[in-house]
């Protein structure tokens, strides 16, 4: 230590100081996400639990909050789940097998990519502007359950594809080798030695985007998803509604008891949206340890 | 999958077996239609997405157009005073451009220095420990669903804002602004830390060989190296920011207001769509075309800002 003078200690001492200083700032900057979350959690389950009674899950929404649920709002979001998730699981995972083992390096492949990366960018409200003018007015679904799911799934597409392409890349190249070195032709390859092992990948990528599109509001909310519905969609082409546009409507009405409604409604979503991911993560866990 | 697993059950029966030459010649026949046909039918999934970008583009433009056959280009766009509903009836898309411009600048000033500090903390200070806690937590902030936002921002941002300027009013753009903030901090923090994280090792090595600090490394080595990254991933939360719906249809309001005042109330492009299709305008009217003009002002503006994002992360990355 001797070979420093007391002019170069005094200027490392500074140094270190500012280091000290500078981590305990990233620190604070860090936790103030961490912090925000807890708040948002605690401050719903404050003002919801009150509310959480059979009451929520039986009965429908009405004029007193007093023994209003949201009946319609939650059998409305487990059907458009159930419509979407094979549309866009479909349409989805087939893009990503085109794009990933039969398109060629050419001027349409670049396109669909590129198309593919914007559209990840278009914001959510213009998917409502894109299906209100399509699905219900051009295609005269009117203001019905299948132009709900088929604008979620142009929503939601992109973000498949994107996933099921990384999970298909994943796949290595000696595992399709050997399947073609036993005379499989190609679509044998992709079908049953590809597409088998990228699976879980593929999977947790599209429950991920599922629970995107549950809790999406804004694209509803354009193509008319009605905020007062008192019975279940019987066919494609009923009105209905989902637990955020129904969670919208009561946050748009003055009275705090609405708002205790509102934020059970949030619980009860929040919770949908854990299990989904939950059932992602484990999926993931899985497929990491049988390590492909 | 389609085809897999059913190719064996379409062979005859009648089909002798004896010979297994024979049914394998058989089975690559219909192997054969498959490979000519699935290729096919994946394209057509893959056309999906152009489909739906001619569709978006398609409706804009045309129901666009129809508006400024009644509403003149240059009022729309340089109009000063929005009144779509209560006659006389007016045009101009600025207050709702400054509006939106507000909360979008509020929004950007909570999440860039938070979501860069993050990112520089997880990257060159978190122990390995801490990274497996935080980056989750990050991850669930970045999965809540917006309308839990705009609660959030209604519950417990507005009454803070009321006690702090009592001034302010119940809907202002200030709470919605930093809401948003919050909701886009995960973006650029997970977005600045891949870059950071590409900036090589020996880079850092060579530096602290130096003597150099630990924020030394971090602000004149890994910063400056990952500064492409960085940037790009502020405009895309800038781009985020101004699409975002349903926190600022809840939380700022729906009075079209040209004002820099962060406590008024003020409507942005995405809440006045939402408040337009809450009501019940009939299709061919001058309000129903507003909102395809003014989404139509939304994509584009995206739009060019998505394309900045990468066009930055491509020209200015430092390559090693």
């Amino acid at each position: 230590m001797n070979i420093f003078e007391d002019a170069n200690r005094k200027q490392i001492a500074g140094r270190r100081r500012m280091d000290f200083i500078l981590h305990i700032l990233f620190v604070i900057a860090t936790s103030i996400g961490v912090i925000a979350l807890c708040a948002l959690i605690i401050d719903i389950l404050v003002d919801g639990v009150a509310r959480l009674n059979p009451d929520l899950f039986n009965n429908f929404p009405s004029r007193k909050a007093d023994g209003s649920g949201m009946k319609s709002a939650i059998v409305g979001s487990i059907y458009m789940l159930l419509i979407m998730a094979p549309i866009s699981f479909i349409f989805g995972v087939g893009a990503a097998i085109y794009l990933e083992e039969y398109a060629g390096k050419n001027r349409l492949t670049r396109l669909i990519q590129l198309n593919i990366s914007t559209l990840a960018g278009v914001p959510s409200i213009v998917y409502g502007i894109l299906g209100l003018a399509i699905f219900v007015r051009l295609f005269a679904l009117e203001r019905s359950l299948i132009a709900g799911a088929l604008t979620m799934t142009l929503l939601v597409l992109p973000i498949i594809i994107v996933s099921a392409q990384e999970a298909i890349r994943a796949v290595p190249r000696s595992r399709r080798d050997a399947s073609f070195a036993l005379g499989a032709t190609k679509w044998q390859t992709v079908s049953r030695s590809v597409l088998p092992s990228s699976m879980p990948g593929i999977l947790t990528g599209v429950i991920l985007a599922m629970s995107r599109a549950i809790g999406e509001t804004a694209p509803l909310v354009m193509i008319g998803a009605l905020t007062y519905v008192a019975f279940l969609p019987s066919s494609l082409k009923d009105s209905f509604t989902v637990i955020p546009i129904q969670v919208y409507n009561w946050l748009s009405k003055s009275k705090a008891e609405f708002h205790e409604l509102a934020a059970s409604g949030i619980i009860v979503l929040l919770v949908l949206l854990l299990l989904m991911n939950l059932s992602a993560i484990l999926l993931r866990n899985k497929y990491q340890k049988k390590g492909l | 999958m389609p085809g897999g697993p059913g190719l064996q059950s379409t062979q005859p029966s009648a089909q002798p077996k004896s010979s297994l030459q024979q049914k394998y010649v058989f089975k690559n026949s219909k192997v054969s239609i498959m490979n000519k046909v699935m290729p096919i039918l994946l394209l057509l999934c893959a056309c999906v997405s152009i489909l739906t970008t001619i569709g978006i583009v398609f409706t804009l433009v045309t129901e666009t157009y129809n508006f400024f056959k009644t509403i003149p280009v240059f009022d729309f766009l340089f109009g000063t005073k929005w009144s779509p509903l209560i006659p006389p009836k007016s045009f101009g898309i600025l207050p709702l451009l400054s509006g939106t411009l507000l909360i979008t600048v509020i929004a950007c000033l909570v999440a860039v220095p938070i979501g860069l500090a993050s990112a520089i903390y997880l990257s060159e200070y978190a122990p390995t420990k801490v990274r497996k806690i935080i980056k989750p937590i990050l991850e669930v902030l970045a999965g809540v669903p917006t309308i839990v936002y705009g609660y959030f921002a209604l519950g417990v941002i507005t009454p803070v804002i009321q006690w702090l300027f009592p001034s302010a009013g119940i809907f202002n753009a200030l709470s919605a602004g930093i809401v948003v903030g919050i909701m886009i901090i995960p973006m650029v923090s997970s977005l600045s830390e891949d870059a950071m994280s590409a900036v090589p090792r020996s880079l850092r090595d060579g530096a602290y060989a130096l003597g150099a600090t630990r924020f030394e490394v971090a602000l004149k080595i890994v910063v400056p190296a990952a500064l492409s990254g960085i940037v790009s991933s502020a405009v895309l939360a800038f781009s985020r920011a101004i699409g975002e719906t349903m926190i600022v249809t809840l939380a700022a309001g729906s009075t079209p207001n040209m004002t820099l005042n962060p406590l008024n109330s003020i409507q942005t492009m995405t809440a006045y769509i939402v408040q337009v299709s809450l009501g019940d305008t009939p299709h061919g009217s001058i309000e129903y075309g507003s909102i395809f003009a003014v989404g139509m002002t939304l994509f584009v503006l995206t739009f060019l800002l998505n394309i900045l994002a990468q066009y930055i992360a491509r020209r200015f990355r430092e390559e090693y």
